[in-house]
């Protein structure tokens, strides 16, 4: 599992693009949307935190195609397959790998970006903290619509199409816990909520995303 | 006998063809009643005036949208543990039918929203778990039309239906987290509609009878269709089927 973890990492890191890719998007996102709703200082305090969620969720949703596509056209998938591993472990492997090169950039990058959206001041710690927990689900659903949609052309935007409603309940309770954290009120519900559908996003939905991998492979 | 002989799609066109007429025309029968009888022969509300009539499509169609999901899952288990061909075409012939009565639904709440709430739309609870749940829907006929292979299809969509509905109601729940609502709670099952005595807090009787009549009328449409359908798709995969086997002799 290891092995493959570093595989993965060297290969998003080494072929480029990746890496700096959902970043670059993020920044772009958050650089427009002043232009969208005007640089009120006052309006941008108040929807920063869910404009980064936003940004983020999308930044993650770019990068999705890549967790099995180059494995499954150059036919590792199904080396990987055959390998003693169990394919629950790939899957898990493969969206622990997407959320180092991707979820964990941005949520290192979003405290930043909050200062360009003029994000309150207890917000930045919430923000970070709502991301940090949040972002491993985005990953590890966004394993299972990349599972679903690997052998097909023109899946990326069919992906989109099915890994979007599914991220609704992370977005409603991550927001939530960045938004509450930068208007100064209680976020313990919220985060209990987004740390409940994490884990059990995490322990559940590999499953699924294994048996869908087996499909495709047949 | 056993309801699993029906999984033979023979046994089921013979029985569809047999059933299809009859539930067309009950269906027929219970809408125009029902929608005859609650248009024009039931009483204005005192507060709502004749907007409250659009209940007898709204409340049937919304709850078909909900059903119709709830089939679509059953179907998909069924799949997935007894691998019935029918069951799959089943769930496939159902979503366009589900995605049609969650929009029916939406519609009809925005004209009732218009007047009484003054907005078309509000991201209330009710409204915005419709608005994913049609999401669903098309995420689920995209993956069904994209897919070339019907097995491989069958399976994706059974699963992508089994996950789906976890996270709709994760959403359902999370939604009500995020906002509370405009939109009233169910005022129709409430006590006294079995027993069929007014009280204030459910819908009155004058409304009730006309909208059971309507919803069972709904129900058998939805049956009709997902019959129609079914027998459809098998047929068409029996003409390709018929198809290949000639092109290969």
């Amino acid at each position: 599992m290891i092995a493959l973890l570093t595989r993965d990492l060297r290969l998003a890191v080494r072929a480029g693009g990746g890496f700096g890719l959902g970043l670059a998007f993020f920044l772009i996102v958050t650089v427009l949307v002043p232009f969208g709703v005007g640089p009120q200082t006052g309006l941008l305090t108040r929807i920063a935190p869910g404009i980064l969620w936003i940004g983020a969720l999308l930044a993650c949703l770019l990068s999705l195609d890549r967790i099995f596509a180059l494995d499954w056209e150059d036919g590792s998938l199904d080396l990987l397959a055959t390998a003693p591993l169990p394919m629950e472990g790939i899957v898990s492997v493969k969206a622990l790998a997407h959320w180092i090169t991707t979820g964990l950039p941005l949520v290192l990058a979003a405290p930043a970006l909050g200062v360009l959206l003029n994000l309150a001041g207890p917000g930045y710690l919430w923000l970070f903290v709502s991301l940090a927990l949040g972002t491993p689900a985005l990953s590890v659903i966004g394993t299972f619509g990349a599972a679903l949609t690997v052998g097909l052309k023109r899946g990326g935007l069919l992906m989109s199409l099915l890994v979007l409603p599914l991220y609704v309940p992370t977005l409603i309770f991550g927001a939530e816990v960045a938004r509450r954290g930068a208007e100064g009120l209680a976020v313990q519900t919220p985060l209990l909520m987004l740390a409940g559908i994490s884990f059990g996003v995490a322990a559940l939905l590999p499953f699924a995303s294994a048996a869908v991998l087996r499909i495709n492979l047949r | 006998m056993s309801i699993w002989e029906y999984a033979n799609p023979v046994k089921f066109i013979r029985t569809a063809d047999v059933l299809l007429p009859w539930v067309t025309v009950a269906a027929v029968i219970c809408l125009v009643t029902g929608l005859v009888w609650g248009f024009f022969f039931t009483p204005e509300d005192f507060r709502q005036g004749s907007t409250v009539k659009i209940i007898y499509l709204h409340v049937p169609a919304a709850m078909m949208a909900i059903n119709a999901w709830l089939m679509m899952l059953i179907a998909s288990l069924i799949w997935i543990v007894r691998r019935h061909h029918v069951s799959a075409l089943a769930a496939r012939a159902a979503a366009p039918i589900g995605a049609t009565m969650t929009v029916i639904g939406l519609v009809t709440g925005a004209i009732w929203g218009q007047p009484m709430w003054g907005t078309w739309w509000a991201w209330d609870p009710r409204l915005t778990v419709f608005l994913i749940l049609f999401l669903f829907y098309l995420g689920y006929m995209a993956l069904w039309e994209a897919i070339e292979d019907d097995d491989t299809a069958a399976d994706l969509t059974s699963i992508l239906c089994l996950v789906g509905s976890v996270f709709a109601l994760l959403s359902r729940y999370a939604v009500q987290f995020w906002n509370q609502g405009l939109h009233q709670g169910s005022s129709v099952l409430r006590a006294g509609a079995v027993t069929g005595v007014d009280t204030t807090e459910k819908v009155s009787n004058v409304y009730f009878m006309p909208l059971l009549v309507s919803g069972i009328g709904f129900v058998l449409l939805f049956l009709a269709l997902v019959l129609l359908r079914t027998q459809t798709e098998i047929r068409a995969r029996r003409s390709r089927a018929l198809l290949a086997r000639e092109r290969s002799a």
